[in-house]
């Protein structure tokens, strides 16, 4: 390989946290104008890489070169000027400003910003043109979608110089549409001879876009790959060290009853924002029904007022013959008692307390049971008993009940909460967004325990932002977009394309068009 | 050793311990500045307030009042609330068990008169608490901000309640008449007596039985009942407390309806204790101390306990200081004290990374 073709090439680079190796003599040669995956799972060291990269932290030793170049940053600054760019997971906007004060912040030249603005507007309408990124330079950050918001991050990237662009779990906020195009502009920035670095953990995506593949496991680099030799099965079995069943195999559904009745569910947020506008469904036991949508569509206020955290403002919900309207609203503790089950979507906030034992998050919501308490004594020897139980019975690692609830790794976080609320055995199931933030092995386990609860009779309600999962185990979705229902299907009739449709509002002719929104 | 244990250690022994052993040095050098030997002033404070009974009888007088005060913050603490408003539950606390001590039928037994009496001191204690905390829970005005100002209403208010109300005919000074006998409360002195035992006379009084029940009483409430547990959920996390069926609401107006009680019991030690009448200013300094004391006792009973105890040994050996030295004034206790704070509270992190990188380096990867 020609030497001149390497853009960033990374020899033993070590990094240690305290006793924690979180890069234990890492290599990786990312050739220049490809895009390189890397992949991992949570805690393998991905982000720390990216980090010594981009100058958050130092390598304790090894060597780094970037185009050839002896680096070693100590600020975002340096890498900016060896020409590394990053967008994150959360873009570093400011959303008050416009799209061309947004690119130039940090860059701003003098005293006066005038001078500057007027150079970066020519510059960036010519990068806009050459890579196919066009974005209106005068509208306020916070009136584009999430999309265009990418795209500002990306140019903001390009304009100060970034040959290489690392971008960290780029499609997590998008729509399978804006993924797509996404990948379209990775093409054009690459013909340009862009090198970009995509870190993620949907395999899918690495096999579609990129031309190498790196591995990590447990901060060590474990395999390189190009990707047209490689699948999805042997990257899976690369990043958690052993086989694992991608696709899970379940029955037919037999559904039974509605369980579940929503009318016209009108509902606001905490923040008092309008967030569900006339929802209506049915919830049948035996049958897991998907609710997906692209990311604050209202499916996250939806799943509180189902659980009784938000209260509604108009229609009613009929869980097992009792009716919740905007009058009688039922608390989560008097739904608990109906055999309403409820796995939040936010875990760390809502499903667990990081600094209670484990045990202690394993009460969260139980902690009135007449089996727990004595009188007015809580009987810390039942408390541990059901942790215990609990623990054994979703594979919870390490097994101990009074290991603080943050030293559990996500994937054994969310074990110990599924535990908590499926071992009760309720009649319906709220879940949101199972399996996120949680390792390969662990997401097999929940989703397999997932479909046995099912077919054990309940009625399962869930929400996700990833629609592969939704569509692995649903039996029926609806869609979600600005608050309301764009669309049912059956399982077996749905696909990505119109499901990312309807997520986008697209594909209902009859409707006023809304596609303007994307 | 595990991590979690480490840190436990870490942070609920080693570092209180390095802060007052800071604070001590500080002090040390305060003390060359104003040429006295550290070591004699050491000598004298410890003398002073452990080295024979009365003093030692002062030491634990005044370290009950602290345990009161620093339970009803630390109970408050654990709701996620920052109770300042110790100094006017306890003003008003005096009064409710005033009213019971002054005006009850004096025929009626001391079984009776003392709980009702100590009843008095929670129920006004409580009873100051609860605007404060309808307002943070209901209003969204900030607990910090309305305790502080019901600490000057509690002012004017018992000015207003002694000078008007419970002065007696004739009496010049702003105080009540005596309490009826039968609430006082025993010295400890007096009971050794009964006993055959001779010691010296001190205020130290049956109160300190009252603050040790109160703190086996919290340890119990807070860590093992259904509604410790629920005031701990929303102190940690509003959203998993919400999750839970828990109203967080209600946790503020309850949680500081019994941090107010707790406060209200200053009274008994003071007025019940010693000096069988309400008058202004009894409360002087001990619900601001308590907020120190539960810092320092990381907001449980045994370290409060403990906390309580050395504030009782600052008041004390502090005293005794002022009268042995010609050129220390009682204002070295203030000094000292604000040192202690300032180390215990203010930079109560400040030895947490280095004794962590050397006792608990981290394990897991960012």
């Amino acid at each position: 390989m020609a030497k001149s073709n390497i853009a960033i090439e990374l020899i033993n680079v070590d990094k240690h946290f305290g006793a924690v190796h979180a890069n234990d003599k890492v290599n990786l040669s990312v050739e220049s104008g490809t895009i390189h995956g890397i992949v991992g799972e949570n805690g393998a060291g991905k982000s720390t890489l990216m980090s010594i990269l981009y100058g958050f932290y130092q390598a304790d030793s090894g060597q780094i070169k970037v185009f050839d170049k002896d680096f070693r940053a100590t600020s975002s600054r340096q890498s900016i000027e060896a020409g590394i760019g990053m967008v994150h997971q959360h873009f570093m906007l400011v959303d008050n400003f416009t799209v061309l004060e947004n690119v130039i912040l940090g860059s701003e030249g003098g005293a006066l910003i005038s001078q500057s603005l007027a150079n970066a507007r020519i510059e960036l309408t010519r990068l806009a043109k050459e890579y196919g990124l066009e974005v209106e330079l005068d509208i306020a950050v916070e009136e584009l979608s999430v999309g265009m918001q990418q795209r500002v991050e990306i140019l903001k990237g390009l304009y100060k110089g970034a040959r290489v662009l690392i971008l960290d779990e780029p499609t997590g906020v998008l729509t399978p549409q804006e993924s797509d195009e996404l990948f379209r502009i990775f093409d054009a920035l690459k013909k340009q001879g862009v090198t970009i670095i995509l870190i993620t953990h949907k395999l899918r995506e690495i096999m579609n876009i990129t031309d190498h593949v790196s591995v990590m496991r447990a901060g060590k680099m474990v395999a390189h790959r190009e990707t047209s030799k490689t699948n999805p099965e042997e990257l899976a079995e690369l990043m958690i060290g052993r086989k694992v069943l991608l696709n899970i195999e379940k029955s037919k559904a037999k559904s039974g009853k509605a369980l579940l009745t929503a009318k016209n569910l009108e509902i606001y947020n905490e923040q008092g924002l309008k967030r569900v506008t006339e929802v209506s469904f049915e919830a049948h036991s035996g049958e897991i029904l998907g609710i997906a949508g692209v990311t604050g569509n209202g499916q996250g206020s939806l799943l509180k007022a189902l659980a009784g955290i938000l209260p509604l403002s108009k229609g009613s919900i009929e869980i097992m013959g009792k009716t919740i309207t905007p009058e009688t609203h039922l608390n989560p503790k008097k739904l608990r008692e109906l055999g309403v089950a409820h796995v939040p979507e936010d875990r760390q906030k809502m499903g667990m307390i990081a600094d209670f034992s484990a045990s202690e998050t394993a009460l969260l919501g139980y902690h009135n049971d007449k089996e727990i308490n004595q009188g007015v004594w809580l009987k810390r020897s039942s408390v541990k008993a059901n942790c215990e139980s609990l623990m054994q019975a979703f594979d919870v690692r390490p097994n101990n009940p009074n290991l603080m609830s943050s030293n559990f790794s996500g994937g054994n976080q969310q074990k110990l909460i599924l535990a908590r609320e499926f071992e009760r055995d309720p009649e319906v199931l709220i879940i949101g967004q199972p399996t996120r933030g949680v390792d390969i092995g662990a997401i097999e386990f929940i989703r397999k325990r997932i479909i046995e609860m099912r077919d054990a009779g309940k009625a399962i309600i869930l929400i996700s932002v990833e629609l592969e999962e939704i569509m692995s185990l649903s039996d029926r979705i609806i869609v979600m977009c600005d608050g309301e229902i764009t669309g049912t299907v059956d399982a077996k009739d749905a696909n990505e394309a119109t499901l990312g449709m309807m997520m986008a509002n697209a594909l209902q002719p009859q409707d006023e068009p809304k596609g303007a929104k994307l | 050793m595990t991590r979690d244990r480490r840190l436990s250690w870490i942070n609920g022994l080693l570092l209180p311990l390095f802060n007052v052993l800071t604070a001590f040095i500080a002090t040390g050098i305060v003390f060359l500045f104003i040429g006295v030997d550290p070591i004699e002033a050491t000598k004298i404070l410890l003398y002073g307030a452990l080295g024979y009974d009365e003093g030692l009888g002062y030491t634990l007088y005044y370290a009950t009042n602290f345990v009161f005060t620093g339970l009803a913050v630390a109970v408050a603490f654990h709701a996620g609330l920052f109770n300042i408003g110790g100094e006017g539950q306890a003003y008003v606390g005096g009064l409710g068990i005033a009213l019971v001590a002054l005006y009850i039928n004096p025929a009626m037994s001391a079984w009776i008169v003392i709980p009702l009496a100590i009843s008095g001191g929670l129920l006004f204690g409580a009873l100051w608490a609860i605007i404060p905390a309808y307002l943070q829970a209901y209003r969204g005005s900030h607990i910090v901000i309305t305790t502080i100002m019901f600490n000057f209403l509690a002012s004017a208010l018992m000015v207003y309640v002694l000078v008007n109300i419970l002065r007696e005919v004739g009496e010049m000074s702003p105080e009540s008449g005596d309490f009826i006998k039968v609430s006082w409360l025993p010295f400890v002195h007096d009971i050794f007596a009964s006993f055959g035992y001779k010691i010296a006379r001190s205020p130290l009084n049956l109160s300190i039985l009252v603050a040790l029940f109160f703190s086996a009483a919290v340890w119990f409430f807070l860590w093992h009942t259904r509604w410790g547990f629920a005031i701990r959920a929303a102190g940690k996390s509003n959203e998993a407390a919400i999750y839970s069926g828990i109203n967080p609401k209600k946790i503020i107006v309850v949680t500081m309806c019994i941090s107010g009680a707790l406060a209200g019991l200053v009274g008994i030690n003071e007025l019940m204790g010693v000096q069988h009448r309400l008058f202004l200013n009894f409360n002087y300094g001990y619900g601001f101390g308590g907020i120190a004391v539960a810092l320092m006792g990381r907001n449980h009973p045994i370290g409060i306990l403990i906390a309580a105890f050395l504030f009782g040994i600052l008041y004390q050996g502090g005293a005794e200081l002022d009268f042995e030295l010609q050129n220390v004034s009682r204002d070295i206790v203030v000094v000292m004290q604000g040192l202690v704070i300032l180390f215990c509270g203010g930079l109560e992190y400040l030895y947490r990374p280095v004794l962590i990188r050397f006792l608990a380096p981290i394990k897991e990867s960012k």
